[in-house]
């Protein structure tokens, strides 16, 4: 190609029309260099048309340069536009080239759960922690006293023979006066012994009766008791207290029914139902546990005057809870330890 | 549980035409007597009233005999019968079941072919219908006590006898003994409908009269329970000539079998009546075989009897026993087991004419010990030991006494005997407004007063204090609290408000049961699912986990009444039981298992205290209370975890890595991290670990609070596990006690920039890791952010019995930049320890 006149403003005008078509054209980066090289590298028109200013007239010089240089200008613009979209589409073709299947199974380490049975006693003991209420424990292998003397089950009393009961052996045979508690109740004589009155306490935990695992009973199950003790408590506020944790944990069409009953340990005694709004078969009233005013007889086993206190209890079985809000159908899904069945419960409930 | 046949409540009150069980079972369960079941007969479909029209025997040649009869069942044609017994003859009135019925048992009739002839329906036995065992033979109506008049050809023979009545069975508390009679549930009917209530079980003016002249009765009881007569009444009659095979009526055998009996003969059919009827246990004697008098006392050392279920008893000196006294000999020979069974030899016998008939009050505590301790769970038994009226008795003979001479002709002596010593109840003093106070509801006093006379009770007079007179049949009423409960049932608990209590202000939870949530909450996120394992283990179980004869942990509380023989012990460390329980998921297909469980354990203390044997109703001394603490073993709580298989799981990026004693070990000091306590690893050797793979878990103070480390492989064999399983087992409780309980004081954050220095030295091989990068970390100094180990190298480069620890050391200053003189100084002190310490040189 000759070497354009730096004066002649169409020759030029024309090698600025010849490099944007290049650099337009230019289908990739590379192409966009090559472009470049001929269009504005050192032998490029342009750069020969720049180097003949020098040897122009003087007066002619400043029109030149001024022709030169605008056009120079021009094209820069041009590769710089050109390079950006080019840039740009390379980007984004790496980013589709680095694409991978996002259904490939993420799970590289096993999944851990709690077992449901942990975390629904943790959510009652919250409703009550809520209410003001503490959480008390006690040993699961106990003393008969505080199992059964200490609650107003004397040593002959038919519902002492009623509960299954797994004693202890003495170390030489003798009797250890000691049993696997068959309730959560003596938890009840414990703090009524240990704690400054007032006191409302929950404890949920394990109980032991000497019945064989079979679908719907298991000799190791849980309970949840509730002890309040204070001045002018009531059957009300028994009553209240039951419907105010029923509603928590079973959402607010839950309620309860008292029906008379027998406990030791309570005077009046009541059997409590509960509406079940999310019962498998339609909403229905189930058994979900004994109740009634702490019998006079067991706080004086622990020094407390009853004419002075009055307390209510009830205790029930969390097992039994579970299984209808959550449909298990065979207790022995919950006490075998099959990891299957824990990894069922990830969410929060 | 007792059973109530709906109909025969009707004798006590009034009940609403076409009452069904069902709403029997709504009305009494307001007061607190809860529905166990209905029954309604086993007997269905046609069973009907027939006459036997002809008997043909026909001998077979199997050398039987049967019967080809004719029966005329109110059809156009008689139907055609083989029947195999010969207690009856053409013209008896008999129950024929036509094809279609079903029998007890789910025995089908059907009209089948048989020795030659087709059998068209079946003449019923007593047994066959289930009303009774009696094996002589068909069931002949006229025979039963029906009278030929009163039957229709083909009446419905279910309606007749009462099979097709509604039976509901209830449950009783063990407070309410007077419930197990129809008395007492007529009476508790009566409270929850208002229905008209007749008490058949008041003694009339007469039954209250003094008798004299009957059969001599002792009460001699010289080793009364807490001061308890065995026996404070005993009242006895005697009725002679009694028809020896006189049947009961056709009506008490029904109700007999409603309620659960086997009809046996007049007599004992009329005992059991009467103590179904009013609640009132009785025994019929042959009156030829009891030497008067008869003596009620306790059992001699090594006495024995042999009860009317045949079978011989050793007593115990606690026994109660009912005696009489042949040849002059007082008391001699015991005859029964007081108010729980009768002996075999008195009782009445086939031929028996003359009867000595007994009704008594005895001591619920000395009759529950003597069932429980002969296991003998009688319907006498189950009444005494809850509590029978003490003013029954002569109500109940003079009862037995009408039904016997009734149906069996017999005549009751004029004397009879009433040896009546019962201790009167001290009546319970009640403040009238103590119900509204207990209960919740503003019951007035004159509330309180309607309905405690209703339930029996006689209330003296006073608008607010009053002194409450229970009824006999009440014996559980004895405080006010038992008063209020009749007030607040009887009224209904449908009446109590809802009022949720305001609580004393709580702390919430504590910290042993934050930090157990926290623990449980750490190892879900790491991979392991808890699981609550049974805390039954047996030798078998210590045997695998490999722990020596004289382990600790092998001596374990002992259950006197296991489930299982070979699981008699409690667990004293978690693994024993958690092992099983990934036994059981490997042996389910899943190798790669990672289980953990929080629970208590426990261990027996040496020279522990047997627990006293207490009294409750009144607080113990601090000495008494303190013994019965002490003999409870100690019960920690532990946390434990075992993980097989792959720890990081195979799959399409590649393979996976298999679990390693490094992992049990890092999963224990995250759950001491969470807790806030820091554990330092130290080899150890101690089953059920690998003696070179495992790591006591030490407190700052040096005590050892766990271990952690891989199984030893005959542990992982016994247990069925994959290879190289690991586990760790840590006291929580101990743990948390380690624990500081200061909150943490922060360092501040340096924004300086941190400077790198890796440092590997070759050292003995003996030296355990920790140990090094404690030194390097104490030379280092405050400088010193972290100390990493990053590679272990053991080979050809190293000599002999020594390796290679290479460790990252960050430093950082809180203040400055580090110029290259601090890390060349820190460098230099962390050498220079090094060679001393360990005489370690710097790796080139």
């Amino acid at each position: 190609m000759p070497t354009p006149s730096p004066l002649d403003a169409d020759a030029i005008a024309t090698v600025v029309a010849d490099a944007a078509a290049a650099f337009t054209g230019a289908a990739d980066l590379t192409a966009l260099k090559e472009a470049r090289t001929a269009h504005l590298g050192d032998k490029s028109p342009l750069a020969l048309a720049n180097r003949a200013i020098g040897g122009l007239d003087k007066a002619d010089k400043a029109a030149a340069g001024k022709i030169v240089g605008q056009a120079r200008q021009s094209l820069n613009q041009a590769y710089a536009d050109r390079a950006a979209v080019l840039e740009a589409e390379r980007d984004a073709r790496v980013l589709v080239d680095e694409a991978i299947d996002v259904t490939l199974p993420a799970q590289r380490h096993a999944l851990g759960a709690r077992h449901p049975l942990e975390t629904l006693s943790e959510r009652i003991a919250d409703v009550f922690v809520a209410m003001g209420w503490e959480i008390a424990e006690g040993p699961e292998i106990e003393a008969e006293w505080f199992n059964f003397d200490a609650l107003n089950f004397g040593q002959d009393h038919p519902a002492r023979g009623m509960q299954d009961t797994f004693f202890v052996a003495g170390e030489r045979d003798e009797r250890s006066g000691l049993v696997l508690r068959t309730h959560t109740s003596p938890v009840q004589a414990r703090s009524l012994l240990d704690r400054d009155l007032p006191f409302y306490l929950a404890c949920p935990g394990k109980v032991f009766r000497t019945d064989a695992l079979d679908a719907t009973h298991t000799p190791v199950f849980h309970q949840v008791e509730g002890l309040a003790v204070d001045k002018g408590l009531t059957m009300a506020h028994l009553r209240g207290t039951l419907d105010h944790f029923a509603k928590a944990m079973f959402g607010s069409e839950a309620r309860t029914r008292l029906r008379p009953s027998f406990f030791p340990f309570t005077e009046p005694s009541a059997e409590m139902d509960l509406w079940f709004p999310q019962k498998k078969g339609g909403p229905g009233w189930i058994e979900w546990g004994g109740c009634g005013m702490v019998n006079p007889n067991v706080l004086r086993s622990a020094g407390v005057d009853p004419s002075v206190y009055s307390g209510f209890a009830f205790g029930m079985g969390i097992e039994r809870t579970l299984m209808l809000r959550n449909a298990i159908a065979d207790m022995r899904d919950m006490v075998e330890g099959d990891v299957r069945f824990s990894t069922q419960f990830q969410a929060v409930s | 549980m007792p059973l109530v046949p709906v109909a025969w409540l009707g004798d006590h009150v009034t009940l609403p035409d076409g009452l069904t069980a069902e709403q029997l079972a709504a009305d009494l369960v307001r007061v607190g007597l809860e529905e166990e079941a209905v029954h309604t007969g086993e007997v269905t479909g046609p069973v009907v009233v027939g006459r036997v029209l002809d008997v043909t025997p026909e001998p077979q040649k199997n050398g039987k005999t049967i019967n080809w009869c004719h029966v005329d069942v109110g059809e156009d044609a008689p139907r055609g019968v083989v029947c195999g017994a010969h207690n009856f003859d053409a013209g008896d009135w008999v129950v024929v079941a036509l094809p279609g019925a079903v029998l007890p048992g789910g025995f089908e009739i059907a009209a089948r072919k048989t020795y030659g002839h087709v059998s068209d329906g079946m003449i019923c036995s007593v047994r066959e219908l289930g009303i009774g065992d009696d094996h002589t033979g068909i069931l002949v109506l006229t025979r039963a006590g029906f009278d030929a008049a009163d039957l229709t050809l083909g009446a419905d023979a279910l309606a007749l006898l009462g099979l097709d009545e509604q039976v509901l069975e209830i449950n009783v508390t063990p407070d309410r003994g007077y419930c197990f009679s129809m008395r007492g549930v007529a009476r508790e009917y009566a409270l929850s409908t208002g229905a008209p209530f007749t008490d058949r079980g008041l003694p009339t003016p007469a039954q209250r009269e003094p008798v004299s002249g009957g059969f001599g009765v002792d009460l001699a009881d010289e080793a009364p329970i807490d001061g308890v007569p065995g026996c404070d009444r005993f009242v006895a009659q005697v009725v002679r000539g009694v028809a020896a095979d006189a049947v009961s009526p056709a009506w008490m055998r029904r109700r007999l079998v409603q309620a659960g009996m086997r009809p046996l003969g007049l007599a004992v059919d009329v005992t059991n009546y009467v103590m179904l009827d009013l609640g009132q246990p009785l025994h019929a004697y042959d009156l030829a075989s009891v030497a008067e008098p008869i003596v009620v006392r306790r059992a001699a050392p090594g006495e024995r009897l042999v009860t009317l279920d045949g079978q011989d008893r050793a007593l115990d000196p606690e026994d109660l026993l009912i005696c009489d006294s042949p040849v002059g000999r007082r008391g001699a020979r015991a005859i029964g087991l007081a108010g729980v069974m009768g002996g075999k030899e008195s009782g009445t016998a086939d031929a028996t004419v003359d009867l000595l008939v007994e009704a008594a009050h005895f001591d619920p505590v000395s009759i529950a010990r003597t069932a429980r301790r002969h296991r003998l769970s009688s319907e006498a038994a189950k009444r005494f030991e809850r509590g029978v009226d003490t003013d029954l008795q002569r109500v109940a003979v003079a009862m037995v006494v009408d039904l016997l001479t009734t149906y069996g002709g017999g005549v009751a002596d004029q004397a009879a005997t009433d040896v009546c010593r019962p201790a009167v109840p001290e009546p319970v003093a009640l403040d009238l407004s103590f119900p509204a106070r207990l209960v919740g509801v503003p019951y007035t006093a004159d509330q309180v007063r309607e309905t405690l006379t209703a339930i029996g009770c006689q209330v003296g007079p006073g608008d607010e204090h009053v002194s409450v007179t229970v009824p006999t049949w009440r014996p559980d009423l004895t405080q006010p609290e038992d008063l209020v409960e009749e007030v607040a049932r009887i009224r209904g608990y449908d009446q109590i408000p809802s009022v949720v209590p305001s609580a004393v202000p709580g702390s919430g939870l504590t910290r042993s049961q934050r930090v157990r949530r926290a623990v449980a909450g750490t190892l879900a996120a790491d991979g392991l699912v808890e699981v609550l394992s049974y805390p039954f283990v047996g030798a078998e179980a210590l045997d695998a986990m490999g722990l020596a004869g004289d382990d600790p942990r092998r001596h374990a509380v002992r259950l006197a009444n296991p489930l299982s023989d070979t699981q008699p012990l409690m667990r004293t460390n978690l693994l024993a039981t958690l092992l099983d329980t990934v036994r059981r998921n490997v042996a389910r297909g899943n190798a790669d298992v990672a289980v953990f469980e929080l629970g208590l354990i426990s261990r027996p203390r040496a020279g522990a205290p047997s627990a006293p044997v207490l009294v409750g109703g009144r607080r113990p001394d601090a000495a008494t209370l303190a013994t019965v603490r002490d003999a409870v073993p100690d019960q920690p709580r532990h946390v434990a975890a075992v993980l097989t298989g792959l720890r990081e799981l195979s799959g399409w990026w590649g393979a996976g890595r298999a679990t390693e004693a490094t992992d049990a070990i890092e999963v224990a000091l995250r759950v001491a991290a969470v807790v806030g306590a820091s554990l330092e690893p130290v080899a150890d050797a101690v089953a059920p670990w690998h003696p070179g793979r495992c790591a006591a878990l030490r407190t700052r103070d040096g005590r050892v609070v766990g271990h952690a480390g891989e199984l030893h492989p005959q542990v992982v064999a016994a247990f069925d596990l994959p290879a190289r399983a690991a586990a760790f087992e840590l006291d929580l409780d101990a743990l948390t006690a380690a624990a500081g309980t200061e909150p943490v004081q922060a360092r501040p954050v340096s924004s300086f920039p941190v400077a790198k220095e890796d440092l590997a030295f070759v050292v003995d091989a003996s030296v355990p890791a920790s140990r090094v990068e404690e030194v390097i970390r104490e030379a280092a100094g405050e400088l010193a952010e972290d100390v990493r180990l990053f590679d272990v190298y053991v080979g050809a480069q190293v000599p002999e019995g020594t390796r290679s620890l290479a460790f990252a050391v960050r430093l950082r200053a809180a203040d400055r930049t580090l110029t290259a003189d601090d890390t060349t100084a820190v460098r230099t002190q962390v050498v220079a320890a090094m060679a001393e310490r360990f005489g370690a040189r710097l790796r080139a």
